[in-house]
């Protein structure tokens, strides 16, 4: 009888890890269950370019390899709980998928605020859906408020200032950009942002939303300041898609525990026939070190894709635990971009866990630079703002794990 | 095999530059150039994923 594994997510890392299935010899059925309505498609975009112009799922949508044409899709559905004994998930409609393999892949979902408006007078930018919305409201008479200066946050008000819109940020750190970027580069797009007209209110949290016909007209903060608002926008981060694996005894303390073969980890060891893909996988990166990671970024599903599949056929034709483990290290690079104005922002590494070494490596924070990120003396982590002529030689130093 | 890109697209993010380095290549400008049209057989893993990790999908692999 054919073999089936079910994909978990119909996201970057659903449609990679079926490819990746595929590419790695699996020949059985192939089930991909996601809870949008859509086929895969790019998220990037949703925060910039596509809240500007023509956006549609088929702007947006991921060419498919024809792989993976035999492939059934099972959207609009959501999977409610898995049970690794029996080796079956639950759909939310109660129907139960069997499964030889399993592929985690759920992604994240926009993290809520606790505020004095219902969900609907509030916009996050997450999903397709998401981003349709508040594109029919960003016109050059509107008034958005964005809560939260991370990268979602900044991204939407560079591209409603450059439709037009009066922004306001709003957020409770001091400066911008400050957790993943540091002081000195987050100060620095800041006065971007306000050379392009936009005012933030920062050390500020939002105390009350002003609502007429159930959408915003204002919003006050902590400190008493009455802001005008047509457009609310919530960009307060992320929260992990695990619920659905509550009961097998995993650590989803922060997305799912895995091992380098991004296996999952309980506590007699890694589960056999479950894999770990993108956003939600916390696994060791032998370019750094030991430590597990959650790593939301734009190369991350892909990588963790191709290893977990390798993995994963491998247990499946040789159900040995002791045979599994890769012999070659798992060390994706994780990269990302983020374009504000006419800046792309390029990051390598993680320059997170180099917060307490910042140093500009080249160039003028307000022009071109480059900006690197150490521990230990050791480059972690490269930001590029423009100067993208020097990203192979950033790229190479942080691989090489040498001091800049 | 063959790799088309589709330079109407390309926004010289270069990530192909770094999963297929024999291939894709970044000049001293930040622009993209295409080394190598068609790649021998034994680049295919890695001019795949040059193409699976390209933000623009501009990348196609024929053949």
């Amino acid at each position: 009888m054919s073999q089936r594994v079910v994909v978990v997510g119909g996201g970057l890392g659903g449609l990679r890890s079926a490819e990746q299935l595929r590419a790695a010899g699996f020949a059985g059925d192939i089930v991909v269950v996601g809870d949008e309505d859509h086929l895969p498609y790019t998220r990037p975009p949703l925060s910039k370019e596509g809240l500007t112009g023509d956006l549609s799922h088929a702007t947006v949508a991921f060419r498919r390899k024809a792989s993976v044409d035999d492939v059934t899709w099972q959207l609009g559905a959501s999977v409610v709980s898995a049970d690794f004994t029996t080796h079956t998930v639950r759909l939310a409609d109660g129907t139960e998928l069997a499964y030889d393999g399993l592929v985690a892949a759920t992604g994240v979902t926009a993290r809520r605020l606790p505020m004095d408006a219902p969900e609907s007078a509030r916009h996050v930018v997450r999903t397709l859906d998401d981003a349709e919305r508040l594109r029919t409201e960003l016109t050059p008479d509107a008034t958005l408020v964005v809560v939260g200066a991370g990268f979602i946050g900044c991204e939407v008000a560079a591209t409603a200032r450059i439709l037009g819109a009066t922004v306001h940020v709003v957020d409770p750190m001091s400066v911008p950009l400050v957790r993943p970027l540091g002081t000195e580069l987050g100060a620095a797009l800041q006065r971007r942002h306000e050379h392009h007209g936009v005012t933030f209110h920062l050390g500020r949290t939002v105390a009350h939303i002003e609502l007429a016909d159930g959408q915003p007209t204002g919003v006050v903060l902590d400190d008493g300041t009455e802001l005008p608002c047509t457009v609310l926008v919530e960009a307060v981060g992320s929260r992990p898609n695990v619920g659905w694996l509550e009961g097998n005894g995993l650590d989803l303390s922060d997305g799912v525990l895995c091992d380098s073969a991004l296996r999952p980890l309980a506590a007699g060891g890694p589960i056999a026939d479950v894999v770990v893909v993108g956003d939600i996988a916390r696994f060791p990166n032998a370019l750094f070190d030991e430590q597990p990671r959650r790593v939301e970024h734009w190369n991350i599903p892909t990588e963790t894709a191709k290893r977990a599949a390798r993995t994963l056929v491998a247990t499946l034709d040789a159900p040995d635990l002791a045979a599994l483990a890769p012999a070659e290290p798992f060390a994706p690079m994780p990269a990302f971009w983020s374009d504000q104005y006419d800046l792309r922002l390029q990051s390598f590494g993680l320059p997170g866990i180099g917060g307490d070494d910042i140093r500009v490596l080249e160039g003028d924070l307000d022009d071109e630079a480059a900006v690197g990120y150490h521990r230990d003396g050791v480059l972690v982590g490269v930001v590029l703002l423009g100067l993208a002529r020097r990203f192979g030689h950033y790229r190479d130093l942080i691989a090489a794990g040498r001091q800049a | 095999m063959k790799v088309v890109v589709d330079m109407a697209i390309c926004q010289d993010h270069g990530q192909c530059c770094f999963a297929a380095p024999e291939v894709f290549q970044l000049d001293d400008a930040g622009k993209l150039v295409v080394l190598i049209d068609s790649p021998d057989e034994s680049l295919r893993d890695k001019v795949e994923e040059a193409a699976d990790v390209c933000p623009l999908q501009a990348i196609t692999v024929e053949g």
